[in-house]
């Protein structure tokens, strides 16, 4: 584990955001990756009718869990942002059921940050969505 | 505007209708807390949401039933470019219909805060158009 970064201690201070208002859930995470939770909300679906989650809240629980990735690479929690985002829906999630977001930081550079990721409801070999991002890094270069 | 008043997820995000622009619908989203991320800029879910919200506009607004169509925007491909970090305030966007057929929607879709050539965020999305109820 890289020192000097602990999700749970920057989650603590998130007292209000986007974060908190998806009650987005640490999972877990090692020195390179961090997986985080989306509850079922019928407040985030695109169709009242199948009650299916919206894409959205799907893209802040990977893009939270990809930056936090990058966090757990850099091992420090420094300004970045995300440059690119591209999310593939292989299957609507399951109504009801809750999406878990990992994410990989695989490959970092002075500048940038590649992260890779899945997410799913369930079953990790059954996936709902798969996602490659990348990220600037704006503090001074590790 | 249907598409988007009947959507929770708009809601949810604040998001209303405050226009139109080239004939597509101009949507904002109201700046809340809510919507930030733990740097204290916008988050980027946040605003891809809006640029989704925007896309199933735009692509509900070229279509005639309107009922039929509400409800089955399934997104299959999203790619988001972020240009600028979103600052503390009202976002708005837009949607471009690059193309519409009877399965496939292409939609370009860009998002700004106060000067609309300053775009904060881009997006392509590739959404399947399919019948209520149906996959």
């Amino acid at each position: 584990m890289a020192p000097g970064f602990d999700p749970l201690e920057l989650l603590k201070s998130a007292k209000g955001g986007h974060i908190v208002a998806l009650g987005l859930r640490h999972v877990a995470h090692g020195d390179d990756w961090c997986e985080f939770a989306l509850d079922y909300d019928r407040r985030l679906v695109s169709d009242a009718t199948s009650g299916i989650l919206a894409s959205g809240p799907i893209v802040s629980l990977m893009d939270t869990a990809a930056g936090f990735a990058v966090w757990t690479r850099r091992g420090t929690f420094a300004p970045q942002a995300t440059l690119d985002l591209r999310l593939d829906y292989l299957r609507p999630s399951h109504v009801g059921e809750a999406v878990i977001g990992r994410a990989e930081c695989y490959r970092i550079t002075r500048r940038i940050a590649f992260v890779r990721g899945v997410a799913h409801d369930g079953d990790p070999s059954d996936p709902v969505a798969h996602l490659a991002g990348t990220f600037m890094l704006l503090g001074d270069p590790a | 505007m249907s598409a988007v008043t009947l959507l929770p997820y708009a809601d949810f995000l604040g998001i209303q209708v405050h226009g139109e622009r080239d004939g597509a619908p101009l949507l904002v989203m109201p700046f809340s807390e809510g919507l930030l991320n733990l740097q204290g800029s916008l988050h980027g879910g946040a605003v891809s949401g809006l640029l989704e919200i925007a896309a199933i506009a735009a692509i509900d607004a070229t279509l005639e039933d309107r009922e039929q169509a509400r409800a089955i925007f399934k997104p299959i491909t999203v790619t988001v470019d972020f240009m600028r970090p979103g600052v503390p305030a009202d976002v708005y966007a837009c949607g471009e219909v690059v193309r519409v057929g009877g399965r496939i929607a292409n939609v370009a879709v860009t998002a700004w805060q106060g000067d609309p050539e300053r775009i904060i965020a881009a997006a392509r999305m590739n959404l399947a158009i399919g019948a209520p109820g149906g996959q």
